[in-house]
């Protein structure tokens, strides 16, 4: 299993994470060499296991539907890089 | 006094042989001589350290001390403490003052305990060597040239240092364990769901879980004590009742059943390491313990599998951060696309980006069953080859990593070579199972680790077996001269 730049850069969009153009070649030199490690999976005949989502399959637990956490908007507003009232700020997305 | 463990700290303080405040103002003057050489710590908590202690001074002076009132502890910077930088070991985070305490933080401050600073560690938890984190390299005590391990290697370097008495750590793939058996300390990664995970940066939640990192078994005992119990607030933590951990040290081994598994004992394994394990092995016989050697037929898979789970389950985690809301947001985006791809870009480093992408392909349209489903299957696999150990066996006993520590630069260009140093490890995350570290013996100066596992909820008797066996050894007694 080997990736060409072209896929790394469209996996980088999907994760909206910008990669140097430099780097794209030894990127995809890296997580070929992944993908070839994982690989080793495909040899092993799985269809008649069931997925592990947990160790000890322990099913969601449920709560009841009422308010726990109090309001502390102005104190989390406090981290974001801009804000302005109440809002968090992002360059313009509609012209 | 800093040569002493937290059980003798905890008398000392008792007893008045010193207070809190002296104790926490020694540990301090020793990080500030030592830690500039090291790195062990992020941020330094000194005039909280300072207050705590006089608070623990005052129930000390009461009679209303607990266990671990006084005691300072520091903790992995994965953990998130109101007020003080949370950065994860990332440039992302290297602005985020947390607005509120992980559970694990709450608890050992309920205990009464006095952290003194935040550990560093491998950028996210993703790393083997401590060489991934923003805040640069954490060394090894033993050996300045070495790496400390990782993800935990600030954690383990810090109480190999006698810097702190004992840390916390978190264990996705190893990240307790084997900077544990590089430093020469011991550490516990509990069963998935004994500590709540709230307020602990998720990396891979499904394999996330934190434990305690001492230079005893006892002390591990008295730690995860604080740490260990439902709580409501992580939906995977498990509601069941905690045993007294440090009333069944002690407990003689006559009739336990250890089993070695071949695939431990391998290819690729130091043959001095394997030396060590085997006499550690033998004390156990003497100790009354009967020896098996046994298969974990799949063993091999658990690397693929990992490197599947943990990086889809980080690229999802890692989603929130974004430049919005908080952490790092990059100079003038031109556009929204642009802040994000950039905010992101700039604020994460090499392997973490690297798990990223490798996550959001294995995640991405079309690829889902051949690769998560894929590994959560052969998950199942790995689990039922433990499973079936343990109707032959009380416990697994093996190297924690196939060599003693490296130098810097030794694996760092090649991800796979710094994921097989993790490769006795994985498989008890994938499978959830405790496990732990405990130091057997030097390979030329360097410490070597040997990994105990359990059953499920076992950690009683993990805890018991390695405490008995540091009565009869003084590998943990060794301290580096720094």
């Amino acid at each position: 299993m080997s990736l060409t730049s072209e896929e790394v850069n469209r996996i980088a969009w999907l994760a909206r994470l910008a990669i140097d153009s430099d780097k794209t070649d030894a990127y995809a030199h890296d997580l070929s060499g992944i993908l070839n490690f994982i690989e080793q999976m495909s040899a092993v005949d799985t269809s008649a296991v069931s997925p592990m989502a947990h160790p000890l399959d322990q099913a969601q637990r449920l709560r009841p539907d009422v308010v726990t956490e109090p309001d502390q908007r102005a104190l989390f507003q406090q981290l974001a890089p801009a804000v302005d009232a109440g809002l968090y700020l992002v360059p313009k997305v509609i012209e | 006094m800093h040569e002493k463990t937290i059980a003798e700290l905890s008398l000392g303080l008792k007893n008045k042989a010193f207070s809190s405040q002296e104790l926490t103002q020694a540990f301090l003057a020793r990080i500030q001589t030592l830690d500039p050489e090291l790195n062990a710590f992020i941020t330094v908590t000194e005039d909280m350290a300072l207050a705590s202690a006089k608070a623990a001074d005052a129930l000390l002076a009461k009679g209303e001390a607990g266990p671990l009132t006084g005691i300072p502890i520091a903790q992995k910077d994965i953990f998130c403490t109101k007020g003080v930088r949370s950065s994860c070991g990332s440039k992302m985070l290297d602005n985020f003052i947390s607005p509120y305490d992980a559970t694990v933080v709450e608890r050992f401050n309920h205990a009464g305990a006095v952290m003194l600073g935040k550990l560093n560690m491998d950028e996210f938890a993703m790393g083997s060597s401590n060489e991934t984190s923003f805040y640069g390299p954490v060394k090894n005590p033993w050996d300045t040239g070495t790496v400390p391990g990782g993800s935990s290697g600030g954690s383990a370097a810090a109480v190999a240092a006698r810097l702190t008495p004992g840390a916390t750590g978190t264990d996705t793939g190893g990240s307790i364990r084997q900077p544990a058996a590089f430093c020469g300390i011991t550490g516990l990664k509990p069963t998935y769901g004994l500590v709540s995970r709230w307020g602990m940066i998720a990396f891979a939640s499904s394999l996330d879980q934190a434990g305690p990192m001492a230079r005893t078994a006892e002390d591990c005992a008295m730690m995860l004590q604080a740490m260990a119990g439902f709580d409501p607030k992580d939906s995977t933590c498990v509601d069941q009742p905690v045993p007294d951990y440090s009333a069944t040290l002690g407990q003689p081994l006559d009739g336990l059943r250890i089993g070695l598994p071949k695939e431990f004992f391998g290819e690729g394994l130091d043959p001095e390491i394997a030396r060590l394990i085997q006499a550690a092995v033998d004390e156990y016989r003497k100790l009354g313990a009967t020896v098996k050697d046994i298969s974990l037929p799949n063993m091999h898979l658990s690397g693929p599998a990992y490197y599947v789970v943990a990086p889809a389950e980080c690229s999802s985690n890692l989603a929130r951060l974004d430049g919005v809301r908080y952490g790092y947001r990059c100079a003038e985006p031109k556009d929204l696309k642009d802040l994000y791809m950039r905010s992101r870009g700039e604020g994460f480093g090499a392997e973490v980006k690297r798990r990223i992408l490798i996550g959001t392909y294995a995640l991405s349209a079309g690829y889902y069953d051949a690769y998560y489903l894929k590994a959560q299957k052969i998950r199942r696999l790995i689990s039922e080859d433990f499973k079936r150990a343990y109707e032959e066996v009380d416990v697994i006993m093996g190297p924690t990593s196939p060599s003693a520590a490296f130098r810097f630069g030794e694996k760092s260009a090649d991800p796979i070579a710094m994921y097989l140093s993790d490769i006795y490890t994985i498989a008890v995350n994938l499978a959830g199972l405790p496990g732990m570290s405990i130091p057997v013996g030097f390979s030329g100066k360097l410490p070597v680790g040997m990994q105990i596992i359990g059953n499920y909820f076992s950690e009683a008797q993990l805890l018991n077996l390695a405490h008995r066996y540091q009565q009869v050894t003084d590998w943990h007694r060794r301290s580096p001269s720094l």
